[in-house]
């Protein structure tokens, strides 16, 4: 054993900054998503208040633009997706009893440009002005003609490096699935949560090299002065909405199965009964997901893409209702005859199932092209999307966020303050989103900055930010809820639930650095609640103690992400006068961009140059550390 | 992967060292689903290069502006250069270094001769037929399109000259063989889409205008 | 089919029904105990009738042959979606009531793998209530899909959008107007949708659900049918830049003796300001961009008639407008707000200012809304 000395630690800052622990690689994903979604929020709720009466001067047409376009945008790239990563890293490698991820170095890399991304998006706000495009950035809008400032570069160029992160995690978590299971864990054994997870990252997989490729060619377009969507030239707009669309329809499906995956696992432990059609499941969730990509049209229908297409794409969207419907009765059969406890974690769920199913009977009747010619664009397609996306998987990560909280942290949220979270942020949700279908349905078409009085929108706009505020009350509870937890000693029970049935229960919590001393032998379904059942307090190992193999912490993601910042900030001022001579000779001859670049492929040869060949938890080291008898 | 020579493999290491070992197992995996990625990546180019191929403008169209006889010229040199690349994988699970090296560095030369043509290609283009990325739809998507391939052969050859002077530093081990591997299935994949490149781009062009 | 009744009973109840049932509401407000408890009741009622919204603007309240068969298959689509969330919520409800865990309960439930024929049910309904609104869907698909732009009953009309208003002009009768799309009753307007910068999406709630007005090389066809004469509310459905929600238009529907009237004095010659000195200054600063009759420009609206229009800039609302709007000022007096600061009124908008970039005087402002003002059409 030449590597069994113990690796040099890190400690503080740096050792979050070089971490290639998936534990701690979950808890910075949540941290910088719990960011994001409260800047997201913010503004939202500046949204809300610009609109809660008629012919309102709280901000202008130009800020309102940008706050839409922000809010869109932040949201879902940066708010709920690294969220949605934060379980998955802190849970799936615990649920099919991996002592890591298969790439831990990728793994932390992912994060990394994924912050950098975000950070360099949200840059705009102070770097002359943020996108003003809409999250959409339909062209010619977002062409340099009509969107002067850089706000859309900061948009197209920012998504890139954030998109390059959610791929790379994408990527890992495939092949965690495919190849780190522990013996005995079939795909047909894997928890729900584990394969929703690796749906997702599949659809990740063929999804966001897509919009990539978009971004690319409007960044091109921007700043090379190419022609992809320039008519004059030959270019053509409505090509970038297929292309966006391609990827911004999965993109639903990325974001709402996680949320099916939690719910499954929250309904099914307090049920206390496993989960109800477990193989129709899996069957849904991979259906969902071919045809989330089949789909993607239904976006534009009013674009004029003519009747057999609208027909086409109408059929097709309607009939994810079928595999979507499966997945709701499955749940609720799984708690028929069962057990329940309303903890939040299942009062999350519980909200969950007809907030979602509202969400999902207004997407079937957008599915029906003629009718959509009449929504689209307007607040019922806005009601629509809140309801799936905050009513399905915010109250989803709410859920799952409570559930899994102390295995990530060792501390237990306070009921109270939960229940309080969850009917403020419920009540509060209804009250902003179900009334903005009539708001919709009477008229009011969606992205405006204000209204003439007189419309009949007053009240109901009215009632909708009141509404906001209440959501916000709850998110503030939460955070409240967090403060106070993290007052408890470290290390509740490992089974806090007592009803835990999948394998991370089954180890300490928060678990160990190797999270299991000795790799667990799964003999089916719901692995350890069905060891619980023959009398066992353990899984049942499947190999010796012996020395663990860990992987060495590493600087070099977090510099390679800063080489693709500076390279990205670098690049998007190519074409500004500075007033500087200097400064127009770094950026108008790519030096700036040359030196990120080089900065990132320099880290890329260090890493390939230098093998790591990591380092070993000894036996006695395991001993040590008090594991669970 | 079994090839005539698997007798031959040496003792030392295992017939296939790439997935000897669990890091190496998943290198190979996870660069497979890498390039199923890249393969949305080209598809959308491709897609963006079809629906754009037309709309010339001012500009000169595709049978106007290409040459055939260069393009075919690069297209038998990185089918070639594929070829080596296959001799030096059979190379590496007999666990012959020296072979091994040889052929990846012919490999190398034979992707630097393609890149060659290419930058004499975009040269004459950009120079003498002041033909450029601003010119029109077509000629963005087709610098697109083939510049992006053209990044990725650049790409793999640093790649692969690395991987040779690592081998000379290292030695053929379980921890050097995936690198090589992946970096195969790489050239192969670039390959690949540079056959599309040429069907698609220049024999489409050429020949249907 | 209950969805339709009970939604047929509020949105298409008679309008002096719904008067009294306001008023009604009202007068009950006095006595302070009453309120207090009639209050969520009221709040519910007002909100459900206000729910349908105006005749002039809602999709609920249909005046069109497009909008009524769209709407038809809303309530189609609602109706089913209604009973599916019936069955879900009834189980949900049930589960959650009778299976709640009781304290001291230890023995394990029964482990249910699934049930064959149960789920065979949930795959099998979804796809007959998917199946029957598609068949309606491929239907109206089709219906309104409908190319009219050769047919000879039908008025042809060409709808170019600009940042941030609307031009329509009429190929067979060689007019150009703006904001005011005029249209006879009864017949099939063709409408050929383009833009001349940005995409936009042309929308009239009450008529027609929406198209996209996109670049050369994608122009849409659709179109519309008003049945009865009114004023309707367009509106712009695209994010288009800062006044993408002032981007509104109207389209007056009048009889066909009228449609005649209105095309031939758009084609009379053009009346300039009498005064000689307000007539200059009108035709250099003004008629470079815009046109009256046969002169001026078209990079910006037609100005031919408009003070007999609906609004000024499309947001400023005429109380001389034949929709009577509520909260409508004089046309002069709009005019004369456009004209002192039009970024003002329409934040982005590409008209210069007429006095810091044209130099106007606040007397030629005030004489030029005083000529626009008067400068009607009769029809």
């Amino acid at each position: 054993m030449a590597h069994a000395h113990s690796v040099k630690r890190h400690k503080g800052l740096m050792d979050w900054l070089t971490t290639v622990d998936h534990k701690k690689i979950a808890i910075l994903y949540l941290v910088a998503g719990g960011l994001f979604f409260g800047i997201g929020g913010i503004e939202a709720l500046m949204i809300r208040v610009q609109l809660a009466k008629p012919m309102n001067d709280f901000v202008t047409a130009q800020q309102f633009n940008e706050l839409i376009t922000m809010h869109g945008t932040t949201m879902i790239f940066l708010g709920v997706m690294p969220i949605i990563f934060a379980l998955m890293n802190a849970v799936v490698p615990l649920q099919i009893g991996a002592r890591d991820v298969a790439f831990p170095f990728l793994n932390s890399l992912g994060f990394w440009t994924f912050l950098f991304g975000g950070l360099l998006l949200n840059l705009s706000w102070v770097m002359g002005g943020a996108p003003d495009a809409g999250w959409t950035s339909y062209t010619p809008l977002s062409s340099s003609t009509y969107s002067t400032t850089h706000g859309v570069d900061f948009y197209t160029i920012g998504l890139q490096i954030a998109g390059l992160g959610t791929l790379i995690g994408g990527i890992n978590f495939l092949a965690t699935i495919i190849t780190m299971r522990a013996p005995g864990m079939s795909f047909m054994r894997m928890p729900m949560f584990t394969w929703t997870a690796f749906v997702t990252s599949a659809m990740i997989l063929f999804a966001f090299p897509a919009v990539t490729v978009g971004l690319v060619l409007l960044t091109f377009d921007r700043i090379l002065g190419a022609n992809f969507f320039d008519v004059a030239q030959g270019g053509n707009p409505v090509l970038w909405q297929h292309i966006f669309w391609i990827f911004g329809h999965p993109e639903v499906y990325i974001l709402i199965l996680p949320a099916f995956g939690i719910i499954s696992e929250v309904v099914s432990t307090f049920s206390r009964k496993r989960l109800f059609g477990y193989s129709s499941m899996v069957f849904a969730t991979i259906l969902i997901a071919f045809l989330g990509f089949m789909v993607w049209a239904h976006h534009m229908f009013t674009t004029g893409m003519g009747p057999v297409a609208n027909a086409l794409f109408s059929i097709a969207t309607m009939l994810i209702a079928v595999p979507t419907g499966i997945k709701i009765f499955n749940w609720l059969f799984t708690m028929w005859g069962g057990q329940i406890t309303f903890n939040t974690a299942n009062l999350f769920a519980a909200g969950f199932i007809p907030t979602f199913v509202m969400g999902g009977v207004t997407g079937v009747m957008l599915a029906s092209a003629p009718a959509d010619y009449q929504y689209h664009d307007t607040y019922f397609v806005v009601a629509h999307f809140h309801y799936v996306i905050v009513g399905g998987l915010v109250l989803g990560l709410f859920a799952g966020l409570h559930y899994w909280w102390p295995k990530m942290f060792g501390r237990v949220l306070n009921e109270g303050l939960g229940k309080l979270e969850f009917w403020t942020f419920i009540i509060g949700f209804h009250l902003t989103f179900f009334i903005q279908h009539f708001l919709g349905l009477i008229g009011m078409q969606r992205r405006v900055f204000t209204y003439l009085p007189n419309q009949g929108f007053d009240l109901m706009n009215l009632i909708s930010t009141i509404g906001a505020f209440l959501m916000g009350v709850g998110v503030i509870v939460f955070l409240i809820n967090i403060a106070i937890s993290f007052k408890q000693p470290k290390g509740v029970d490992g089974d806090v639930w007592k009803d835990g049935r999948t394998l991370e229960w089954a180890i300490p919590s928060p678990p160990p650095e190797y999270n299991f001393k000795q790799t667990p032998l799964v003999r089916g379904i719901d692995a350890f609640w069905k060891e619980k059942m023959a009398g066992n307090k353990e899984m049942t190992p499947a190999e010796p103690v012996g020395p663990i193999h860990m992987p060495s912490p590493t600087i070099l993601p977090f510099v390679m992400s800063v080489g693709l910042f500076i390279a990205g900030l670098g690049f998007m001022f190519t074409n500004d006068d500075f007033g500087n001579s200097l400064l127009n000779f770094l950026f108008g001859n790519y030096i700036i961009t040359g030196i990120g670049l080089a900065i990132t492929f320099g880290s890329m040869l260090l890493r390939s140059l230098f093998d790591d060949h990591g380092w070993h938890v000894e036996p006695e080291e395991l001993n040590d550390k008090g594991v669970k008898a | 992967m079994t090839t005539p020579h698997a007798q031959q493999a040496s003792s030392a290491l295992p017939h296939e060292p790439e997935k000897a070992t669990l890091e190496g197992r998943n290198k190979v995996l996870g660069f497979w689903l890498f390039l199923g990625g890249e393969a949305v990546l080209f598809g959308t180019l491709f897609a963006t290069f079809l629906t754009l191929r037309n709309q010339v403008a001012d500009g000169p169209s595709a049978s106007e502006l290409f040459s055939l006889p260069i393009t075919a010229a690069a297209t038998f040199i990185l089918l070639v250069s594929s070829l080596t690349s296959v001799f030096a994988i059979q190379a590496m699970h007999r666990g012959n270094r020296t072979s091994l090296v040889r052929w990846l560095g012919l490999t190398v030369l034979l992707g630097l001769a393609f890149l060659a043509l290419e930058i004499y290609e975009f040269a004459e283009y950009i120079i003498h037929d002041d033909y450029g990325m601003t010119t029109s739809a077509f000629s963005s998507a087709f610098y697109t399109l083939v510049g992006f391939h053209g990044a990725h052969v650049l790409f793999g050859i640093l790649w692969i000259s690395i991987l040779i002077g690592q081998l000379f530093k290292k030695g053929l081990t379980v921890v050097t063989a995936p690198k090589v591997y992946v970096s195969a299935m790489y050239w192969h994949f670039i390959d690949v889409v540079w056959v599309f490149i040429f069907t698609v781009v220049y024999l489409l062009g050429k020949v249907v205008g | 089919m209950i969805g339709q009744v009970v939604f047929n009973w509020i949105c298409q109840m008679p309008v002096h029904n719904r008067k009294k049932t306001e008023k009604w509401g009202r007068s009950m407000m006095k006595p302070w105990k009453a309120v207090k408890r009639l209050v969520p009741l009221f709040v519910g009622l007002a909100l459900l009738l206000s729910a349908c919204g105006r005749e002039d603007l809602s999709v609920l309240r249909p005046q069109g042959t497009v909008a009524e068969g769209q709407l038809g298959l809303i309530k189609l689509s609602i109706t089913i979606m209604v009973a599916v969330m019936i069955i879900v919520f009834g189980i949900a409800a049930y589960v959650w009531i009778k299976f709640r865990r009781k304290p001291g309960q230890t023995d394990v439930p029964k482990q249910v793998e699934g049930n064959f024929k149960l789920e065979i049910i949930w795959t099998a309904i979804p796809l007959v209530l998917v199946l029957i609104l598609a068949v309606a869907t491929v239907q109206k698909v089709f219906a309104y899909g409908e190319n009219y732009s050769n047919d000879k009953n039908a008025v042809k009309v060409k709808v170019t959008s600009h940042l941030f208003w609307w031009e329509f002009s009429y190929p067979e009768y060689g007019v150009t107007t703006a904001q005011d799309l005029i249209i006879p009753t009864g017949k099939k307007i063709a409408l050929e949708l383009k833009t001349a910068d940005v995409l936009h999406s042309f929308w009239v709630p009450s008529l027609a659900g929406k198209t996209d007005t996109n670049t050369d090389g994608t122009i849409n066809n659709a179109w519309l049918e008003a049945k009865n004469e009114g004023v309707y509310l367009g509106k712009c459905a695209e994010l288009c830049g800062p006044s993408h929600a002032f981007m509104e238009f109207k389209v007056k529907a009048v009889s066909e003796d009228s449609f005649k009237a209105w095309v031939e004095s758009m084609k009379a010659p053009a009346v300039l300001p009498e005064d000689p000195a307000v007539a200059e200054v009108f035709k250099n600063q003004c008629l470079t961009c815009h046109a009256v009759g046969d002169q001026g420009g078209p990079v910006g609206p037609n100005l031919t008639g408009i003070g007999g229009r609906e609004s000024v800039a499309s947001i400023l609302l005429n109380e001389e407008g034949s929709g009577k709007p509520v909260g409508g000022k004089p046309v002069k007096d709009n005019m004369v707000e456009w004209l002192t600061d039009p970024q003002k009124v329409k934040p982005g908008n590409k008209m210069p200012q007429p006095k810091e970039d044209l130099g106007l005087t606040d007397e030629e402002i005030d004489a030029i809304a005083q000529y626009l003002a008067d400068y009607k059409l009769s029809y």
